[in-house]
């Protein structure tokens, strides 16, 4: 609790917590300083001088913003004086302003326009200062209009120099990228040096958002507007990444016209360059707008009741010929809560058959699997913004900067604050910048280096006995497995030196509060669920989990992959989580969804349900919102596969490279156009809400599967996605108390079982999901593919900022194409010259599953022998090189991991 | 933009002990530009992302010094580079017609640099020599109570080098 003090404003008695900022504290109490340069999140610059005011005992007059509150201030926000200088400060401000405010962008949402009216210095006739000439006329001032970002302008004429831009770039996002130059008479703000698109910006836009006035603008992408044009602004949750950032999208003619960071968690005002700026594949001309139904190899439009009507009767007859088990389903990661779980309910009441899957499988299975078996949840232990409060942070496998953006910001924050980051990557990522230690393990050894770590600490006597006697099973079994794993063995295997592994242990052991993060560096491995179980042994053997900002945070990767896998669009379980071998939650769910019995087999996953199609075991497949044709290994199989299903039906947004393959094409609404939830990372359960119409005749996915359901026979028919939601409430006891009507008013993480819940922030405080955490000891196994003579590289594939996945929005968004047009593979310069190709080259590469033909590119991000291929690309499809050999537990490919040769193009 | 590409300069031996040297120091940033621009005749984009890099300061801010300080030069100068001193005394006697002369012999203006790389012109505040007014500079050589008409016989002397 902060100290109450006494103060007064113009002879009001006050009382406020000692340090607060006076400014703020006397806006909360009614007197309204005005101010230009201040923004609460922000450390205060006085840069304005706006909200100058006069303390008893003080000398001169002292800016409100930059003084904390004590016991006795006896503060004047108003007299006549103070209004006097406050009048000269903005006359000078406006003297250096061009003010064309009829015409600019900010006209109405403008600060500074906001206080001239107010002193009534809005025409220049009522100021004595006058203006500096800007209008390119004899003796004008030129300052710069840089318009050479892909996303944003900068008019240093309109720019009041109050730094807000350069602290946001500097404080929030932990980029630093913006900053005054020529100081002096002229100053302004640069992005480093010269123009804006030489820069190491981003794009993020954080700065736009900060701007008082319209120096920073957003660049028009979907049209123009002035901000009166704006019809209305719809608070919803982004689309891109499992973050999942509360966004305020602005409308204009039924048309997303602007997106901004909403001031709520997770993200609390801020986003990415594809959250800010990738909206324009909303109302891309590609959209589809009508069903399609494939006659003779080309799709001809049609309406829902003719599409509807076949997709049915085909179904029924595969059902009816082959039975249940030939059907499948594929739900997705993108799409809502209630869609994925009606989607499930679908395949489960009306296919009959637990043959569904969706792409999380590629991601983090092993999570599910590993954490699942270690604490009884597999999800992050922590919610995002704890990731700040950390004392040391763990990242490995994890690219944070690009894959989730926003996460990011919150570890160098830590960092920022003090905490210890560690690094351990096989590349040289952005966040190796702001990192204590950092180190590059060999692909695929981390099961090697994480018992190393492990070794030290049981060695060097820094685990938590009272933690691991109270709270854990089987330490004895893996203190023997680990006891072989000495540093110096680890070393060997890893390639990460014995003494670093040494220190991480000791900084990870001795922190208060240490967290692991981690994401597909991790997962995707033959030996995925080990890697997984390896972390958890590590946390459970220092005690580093269960506490606010401690534990083990697995970065999801879509929106929605974790609220896909909580509603049960797996092959083995029941929404919450439970089992379909499990005779009562079968009972239960027969009952709630009114069917005699529910199958008991687990069904098949991703990857087997391609084999089962090549194997005319699975006849007929429904693929929703998933584009397995870019997005899993070893493309030529799934092609084949997909070529071998009778019949194949694809409801998306826009003709992917997988509906193309499609008997009948659904036309589904965006996540901008229809109303549901997505659950983040951080086990956040996060409106979407509608803001736009859907594109043509589209409907919300969920719809559209009630709409097929009936037609099949089964009784389905919900008037709103907020009834689904009570129906999961209903059902799956972690969302137990969920409503639409809480999620108005409060932000709820799941497990939340009661409608009086508050939710869980961090998981296992007392207790584990499981009650014991459990220790399960691994060994090293080696990578399914090493490099050798022919392949001796090794290749790795991932995300990069400006993608998204396999890039059907991303790409149809322009600034984001401007960014990054190109698909590249990293090569290290030494590799480089041994190849004999350049920076920039067409090079081809190649592995034992295929090859494709990309651009080099020269970097040290990755060691000598490793190279790295994002996965976005159709023209360059990494996955046609992947190895879909799995991970035995999880199932997941070994996507990190596969040996290639380059060979350059002529 | 995020694409980022190694830094392809090359820092001797002693300007980089001088960074370590610097490292804690406070104000260490000008000192070390300093020696950058002894170094390189000016500050290449490449050297202040190197610096940006080492001592782990952001680029944006290591510009806000270069551009702060008239002395560092971002681009590289001529190899005559030309002082014409603007101080007061320099001005009164004409330092401004010298200037403007110097400027359309050249064919450039102030802080450029003639295109075969020979000369550039700079404009410089009180060089100490207010008694051999108006003055300029070419490395070492000062020369003093100048009239426009021996521009050429100066600017001669050097380009027969």
């Amino acid at each position: 609790m902060t100290e109450q003090v006494q103060i007064t404003i113009d002879g009001k008695e006050i009382e406020a917590a000692k340090g607060a900022n006076l400014l703020v504290t006397a806006r909360e109490n009614g007197f309204d300083i005005p101010s230009l340069c201040f923004l609460e999140k922000l450390t205060p610059t006085a840069a304005c001088r706006m909200c100058i005011v006069k303390i008893e005992g003080r000398r001169g007059l002292v800016t409100a913003c930059s003084t904390p509150v004590e016991e006795g201030l006896q503060v004047t926000a108003f007299d006549d004086e103070i209004e006097e200088y406050r009048r000269t400060t903005l006359e000078l401000h406006l003297a250096e302003h061009d003010y064309e405010c009829p015409v600019c962008d900010a006209n109405g949402e403008c600060e500074l326009q906001d206080v001239a009216y107010r002193y009534d210095m809005g025409v220049e006739k009522n100021r004595t200062i006058p203006s500096l000439p800007m209008g390119g006329q004899e003796g004008s001032i030129r300052l710069p209009h840089d318009k050479t970002s892909p996303v944003l302008e900068y008019e240093a004429a309109k720019c009041i120099r109050c730094g807000r831009c350069i602290q946001a770039c500097d404080e929030i996002q932990e980029k630093g990228v913006l900053g005054f130059v020529h100081r002096g008479y002229h100053t302004f703000v640069s992005a480093e040096f010269g123009a804006w698109k030489n820069s190491t910006c981003d794009g993020c836009g954080e700065c736009v958002q900060a701007c008082p006035t319209a120096a920073l603008t957003e660049k028009p992408i979907v049209e123009r507007f002035r901000p009166f044009d704006v019809e209305r602004k719809v608070t919803t949750t982004c689309v891109y990444c499992g973050v999942g950032c509360q966004l305020d999208m602005w409308v204009k003619n039924d048309r997303v016209v602007r997106v901004r960071g909403a001031e709520s968690r997770p993200n609390n005002g801020r986003l990415c360059v594809k959250g800010r700026f990738g909206y324009e594949f909303i109302h891309n001309p590609e959209r589809l707008k009508r069903p399609l139904v494939k006659r003779n190899g080309k799709f001809f439009e049609t309406d829902w009741d003719e599409a509807l009507d076949l997709v049915a009767s085909r179904f029924n007859q595969i059902r009816r010929d082959y039975g249940s088990d030939a059907l499948a389903g594929l739900s997705s990661a993108k799409c809502t809560n209630e869609e994925n779980y009606i989607f499930q309910k679908f395949v489960r009441a009306v296919f009959g058959t637990n043959n569904v899957d969706h792409c999380a499988r590629l991601c983090h299975a092993p999570t599910v699997a590993g954490l699942g078996m270690a604490f009884g949840s597999g999800a992050m232990t922590n919610s995002i913004p704890e990731l700040a409060d950390a004392d040391c942070i763990l990242v490995t496998g994890a690219n944070v900067t690009e894959t989730h953006p926003v996460t990011a910001t919150y570890i160098k924050n830590a960092v920022r604050k003090g905490a210890k980051l560690i690094v351990v990557d096989p590349r040289k990522i952005d966040l190796v910048d702001h990192a204590h230690i950092w180190v590059r393990q060999n692909s695929g050894s981390d099961v090697a280096w994480i018992n190393g770590i492990m070794h030290v600490i049981i060695e060097e006597e820094l685990l938590d006995k009272k933690f691991i006697a109270e709270r854990t099973e089987n330490f004895e079994e893996l203190k023997q497995t680990l006891s072989q794993y000495t540093p110096e063995k680890v070393e060997e295997i890893s390639g990460v030196p014995a003494d670093k592994i040494r220190e991480i242990a000791r900084i990870y052991a001795n922190s208060p509060a240490s967290s692991i993060v981690y994401a597909m560096g991790i997962t995707q491995h033959t030996t995925g669920t080990d890697n997984v179980l390896s972390l958890a042994n590590l946390a459970m053997v220092a005690g580093q989990i269960g506490r606010e900002s401690t534990g083990v945070n697995p970065l999801r990767g879509q929106n929605n992959v974790q609220g896909a896998g909580d509603m049960a669009a797996l092959p083995n379980i029941f929404p919450g989580y439970q089992k379909v071998t499990d005779a009562e939650s079968r009972k239960k769910f027969a009952r709630e969804w009114k069917v005699d019995s529910l199958p008991a087999e687990p069904g098949l996953t991703v990857t087997e349900i391609m084999n089962a199609a090549l194997d005319k075991q699975v006849r007929g497949l429904y693929i929703m919102g998933e584009n397995p044709m870019l997005s899993d290994p070893n493309l030529q199989h799934v092609d084949e596969a997909l070529k071998e299903v009778d019949f194949l039906v694809v409801q998306d947004i826009f003709l992917s490279e997988t509906a193309r393959m499609a008997d009948v094409v659904l036309p589904a609404a965006s996540f901008a156009e229809k109303d549901g939830t997505f659950t983040n990372s951080g086990r956040s359960v996060l409106r979407v809400r509608q803001a736009v119409s859907p594109a043509g005749n589209a409907k919300p996915d969920w719809q559209i599967i009630t709409e097929l359901a009936q037609r099949m026979g089964y009784s389905m028919s919900y008037f709103s996605a907020s009834e689904i939601m009570d129906e999961i409430s209903r059902v799956a006891g972690i969302y137990g108390g969920i409503s639409y009507k809480r999620l108005e008013k409060e932000e709820l993480h799941w497990p939340c079982p009661t409608a009086d819940h508050p939710g869980t922030l961090y998981m296992h405080k007392d207790e584990f999901k499981r009650g014991k955490g459990k220790f399960h000891p691994v060994d090293y196994l080696p990578p399914a593919e090493r490099p050798d003579h022919n392949f001796p590289l090794v290749l790795s594939t991932g995300r990069m900022l400006y993608h998204y996945h396999t890039a059907t929005m991303t790409r149809r968004s322009q600034p984001l194409n401007t960014f990054a047009k190109d698909a590249y593979v990293e090569i290290n310069a030494e590799d480089l010259d041994q190849i004999g190709a350049c920076d920039g080259c067409r090079v081809r590469v190649i592995t034992r599953r295929g090859d494709i033909e990309i651009f080099a590119r020269k970097s040290d991000r990755v060691a000598a022998g490793t190279v790295f291929i994002p996965f976005h690309f159709h023209e360059s499809p990494a996955n046609r090189l992947t190895n879909d050999v799995l991970d035995p537990v999880a199932k997941i490919p070994e996507l990190k991991v596969a040996a290639c040769r380059i060979e350059k193009m002529e | 933009m995020a694409v980022k590409s190694d830094a392809e300069i090359t820092f001797s031996q002693e300007l980089l002990d001088h960074m370590e040297t610097w490292r804690e120091k406070p104000g260490n940033l000008i000192m070390i530009l300093h020696k950058v621009q002894e170094e390189f005749g000016f500050i290449p984009r490449e050297a202040a992302k190197k610096v940006a890099k080492i001592m782990n300061v952001p680029l944006a801010k290591i510009y806000g010094v270069i551009t702060f300080y008239h002395y560092f030069k971002l681009n590289k100068p001529g190899k005559y580079n030309i002082q014409v001193c603007m101080g007061t005394a320099c001005y009164l006697k004409g330092g401004e017609d010298i200037l403007n002369e110097l400027e359309s012999v050249l064919g450039i203006g102030v802080n450029q640099v003639t295109t075969d790389g020979q000369f550039s012109i700079e404009a410089v505040r009180c060089v100490g020599a207010c008694g051999l007014a108006p003055v300029l500079i070419v490395g070492e050589d000062v020369f003093g109570k100048l009239t426009k008409d021996r521009l050429p016989e100066i600017l001669a002397k050097y380009q027969e080098k």
